[in-house]
């Protein structure tokens, strides 16, 4: 088993029920446990409906779990955590702010000094290749680059943990190609534990130490897979053999459960 | 800027038509002034009333901007009440729909009792027309506020009073001023009002005395001081919103130019 010190999150038991309109219960979740590893890197995946961000929102103290509880760095978590930063499908920027002044938010709504991290802000400018953008503002930015700004922004006050709610999902292929290589990067240098939730199963392979895949409603781990491709990862990690086995596996984890189903 | 150039002339093209037609019309027909007065008979006689007619402008001009103000005034806290408590909504929101749908004219009578005559009246008059759109946009806007904006604010412990000034207000803004674009035109029509049932002074003033005198060509006259002055503080408005929320404009004016 894997050693408690070394954990940074567990879930045990986490079970969401919600009421429909029609005064049915709903089970959105049914008795996720999950052990995260800190600086761990694990990807979500599960058909569409399967509860990823129901669990995702559980697992930001967004929303309570309906059963279960949820340890966080050594507490209960009750709410949302500052050490849990976000990145959501939509960049969520505020339009009227520059780009520095987007991802100084965070500095600001804490009421920290902001004047210290102005350093800080510019080498993480650096790091996502936005240098030269710096005062534009997020309408004058394409989609690729106000996620690039929304994941500094998430860096910025530096939380333990990152969650990413398919946070390429609604990029084209290539900017989506680019960007998440680019996260890999990013994530080596600033090691943190990262959640992501994503629809796109190589890209789950391509990023994780680990997937975690979770069947149709309600939403259960059906594997929990661990990757050990060799690290640093590129495009060409896909070529590998061992790569192709891993998304092969997933794909018949889920579409297989879903024949099955029918 | 040749194209502009273009652009104004074929949007000059229509009133000039329109006008050249009109003057035509009551010379060829001989129509009595008193009915219909011919564009230059009212430029005419609209120049003899000159000297008397910055004190009446700035009379309504006090009024619009008087109730604008005070719609604001009221409106935007209504708004935010509205928004932050869902008791307050049940009980806010039945009552202001209520005095929405009693025609202004009708109730007009009976604030010109209560607040006396002038430019008091005038004011509220004024407001009441106008709260109305200042407060279901300001409402709007503030609603419109992005989940995902809010769950990242609580997440870092965020007062309330902070995530209202920094996120909620001014992602709001676009749609207060779509809000306060109709307000001040609405003002206008509530000021005029008011004049209409008690004032010595004032655009509507002139309009009603001199059309009981039938001076029909004065009428015309103020009539067209009167847009001019409904369109300049709608441009005015424009240009508020213009300096306060830049992003959004660039924004439309780039969906223009595309």
């Amino acid at each position: 088993m894997i050693d408690t010190k070394d954990s940074i999150m567990s879930l045990d038991g986490v079970s969401r029920r919600f009421t429909s309109r029609a005064n049915d219960a709903v089970l959105a979740l049914d008795n996720v446990s999950l052990d995260i590893r800190r600086n761990q890197f694990i990807t979500l995946v599960g058909p569409s409906g399967c509860g990823k961000s129901t669990l995702l929102k559980i697992i930001s103290g967004i929303i309570p779990p309906t059963a279960g509880s949820i340890e966080f760095d050594g507490s209960r978590l009750l709410k949302p955590s500052r050490q849990i930063g976000m990145v959501f499908q939509r960049p969520v920027l505020l339009p009227w702010r520059s780009v520095v002044e987007n991802i100084l938010f965070p500095i600001e709504m804490l009421g920290w000094n902001v004047a210290e991290y102005r350093e800080e802000v510019k080498r993480l400018i650096q790091l996502v290749g936005l240098g030269g953008f710096e005062n534009a503002l997020p309408n004058e930015l394409s989609g690729g680059m106000q996620q690039r700004v929304s994941i500094c922004r998430a860096l910025v006050y530096d939380p333990k943990m990152l969650m990413m709610d398919e946070p390429f999902g609604a990029l084209d292929a290539m900017t989506r190609e680019d960007l998440s290589v680019e996260l890999l990067r990013i994530w080596t240098e600033r090691k943190k534990t990262v959640i992501f939730v994503t629809h796109s199963i190589p890209e789950a392979v391509l990023l994780a130490d680990r997937v975690v895949i979770m069947s149709a409603r309600p939403g259960r781990i059906l594997m929990d897979l661990p990757v050990n491709l060799p690290r640093p990862r590129s495009l060409e990690t896909e070529r590998l053999a061992e790569f192709q086995d891993l998304v092969h596996t997933i794909r018949e984890a889920i579409y297989g459960e879903r024949k099955v189903k029918q | 800027m040749i194209r502009n150039l273009t652009e104004y002339t074929q949007t000059a093209i229509g009133p000039i038509l329109l006008l050249g037609i009109w003057e035509a019309m009551c010379r060829l027909f001989d129509v009595p002034a008193w009915l219909l007065p011919s564009p230059s008979k009212i430029l005419i006689e609209g120049y003899e009333i000159l000297p008397i007619l910055p004190a009446h402008l700035m009379a309504t001009l006090f009024a619009v901007l008087g109730g604008f103000a005070l719609s604001i005034a009221v409106g935007i806290p209504l708004a935010i009440m509205i928004t932050y408590s869902p008791v307050l909504r049940r009980v806010i929101y039945p009552m202001i729909l209520a005095l929405q749908s009693v025609p202004k004219v009708a109730i007009a009578p009976i604030l010109l009792l209560w607040v006396g005559y002038g430019l008091k009246s005038g004011i509220v008059v004024a407001a009441t027309v106008a709260f109305f759109p200042v407060v279901i946009s300001t409402a709007a806007g503030l609603e419109s506020i992005d989940r995902e904006l809010l769950e990242l604010t609580r997440s870092l412990d965020s007062s309330s009073l902070k995530v209202f000034l920094k996120v909620r207000l001014p992602w709001a803004m676009p749609h207060i001023f779509s809000g306060l674009k109709v307000a001040i035109t609405l003002a206008v029509i509530g000021a005029i009002v008011a004049e209409f049932i008690g004032a010595d002074k004032g655009l509507g003033y002139l309009i009603l005395t001199n059309s009981g005198a039938l001076k029909t060509s004065v009428v015309f006259f103020v009539l067209l001081i009167l847009s001019l002055l409904g369109i300049a503080l709608f441009y005015a408005v424009e240009a508020i919103e213009r300096a306060v929320c830049p992003w959004y404009m660039s924004d439309t004016t780039k969906a223009e130019t595309l």
